[in-house]
């Protein structure tokens, strides 16, 4: 008999808590950095996902896909710092209400 | 209650118990290092779930390079704290209504799926199908050309690699292109106005070191 692990149904109620999490700091924290930072949570917790059915269905497609998604993490993350840089030069402040210029 | 059972609940408390503090910590480094605790405790859960490639890539990439930038800006931007500074929005309430409701959407949507959970075929996991053409000789005398797909048992990295550079060449070197893009991007963004003059774009503290340079020649002459 091959070992039990856990089933995909934790896993998914694992990444919707770390989800969830995630779009709650989104919203709420006023740093840039943190928010930038709740953002790759929700990231990880789509990878959860993908990673959890690739093993459901014995498919390679979810890991390699897994790997996409880092990629644009990473990619997101390097462009969105020089942002926040950017702006704190603009600003001296990484507060997000103070980035309002374009509303109307 | 085997040994993968307890990683899954003890890492799975620890990795939702740290992603809590990464969104409540005031400080952005204190956040920065539990993000990291997170993305350690995801990378063991992928373990877990027979992906150790993407384990290694995750904390090769996050918890190695994504972090390391992270804490880079947090240390160049070095905000000051005031006591009295809000580090909520003035609609966190809502915020949270929001992330609960989603919570529970997700969670109704979880729980009320069937998963017909059965037990997968780990070797597919871990095994890359090569095509190879065959000539056979059919018992009419006449020869056709037959595809024979040939799975071998390798490792999980093999398995992903081979996937990546053969099914996926092009997403692949999207993926590279796209980093290029980023990477350009960040530069362009990041880098300061190089024709401005240096009072407008040097920082507080270097102009105040010049300042100070100045005086003291000015005072060695003297």
């Amino acid at each position: 008999m091959p070992e039990a692990i856990p089933s995909t149904e934790a896993y998914l109620m694992l990444s919707g808590t770390l989800f969830a999490v995630g779009l709650i700091g989104v919203i709420i924290r006023r740093n840039m950095i943190t928010v930038l930072m709740a953002i790759e949570l929700m990231m990880n917790a789509v990878n959860i996902n993908l990673v959890a059915f690739s093993h459901r269905f014995a498919s390679l497609e979810g890991q390699v896909f897994t790997i996409f998604v880092i990629t644009v993490a990473a990619g997101e993350a390097a462009v969105g710092l020089a942002i926040i840089i950017q702006l704190y030069r603009l600003k001296s402040s990484i507060n997000v209400d103070e980035a309002s210029e374009l509303n109307g | 209650m085997n040994a993968a059972f307890l990683v899954f609940f003890v890492v799975g408390t620890i990795a939702v118990a740290s992603s809590i503090l990464v969104v409540a910590m005031r400080n952005p480094v204190h956040s920065a290092l539990f993000l990291l605790l997170t993305f350690l405790c995801v990378a063991i859960l992928f373990v877990v779930k027979d992906a150790e490639f993407v384990a290694a890539v995750q904390v090769l990439v996050y918890a190695g390079g994504i972090m390391v930038l992270f804490l880079f800006v947090v240390m160049l931007i070095n905000v000051r704290h005031l006591p009295d500074d809000r580090t909520l929005s003035r609609f966190w309430k809502g915020g949270v209504g929001v992330g609960l409701a989603i919570f529970l959407l997700l969670a109704t949507v979880v729980r009320t799926g069937t998963y017909h959970e059965q037990n997968p075929n780990k070797k597919l996991l871990r095994s890359t199908a090569s095509h190879r053409v065959r000539k056979v000789t059919n018992p009419d005398g006449s020869v056709t050309r037959k595809r024979v797909v040939r799975h071998r048992t390798v490792g999980n990295s093999e398995a992903v690699g081979m996937a990546l550079y053969q099914d996926y060449l092009v997403p692949f070197e999207v993926a590279s292109l796209f980093l290029l893009v980023a990477m350009i991007g960040a530069i362009v963004i990041g880098k300061r106005e190089l024709s401005a003059p240096e009072e407008e774009t040097s920082p507080d503290f270097i102009l105040k070191r010049m300042e100070t340079e100045k005086d003291v020649k000015e005072a060695m002459s003297a």
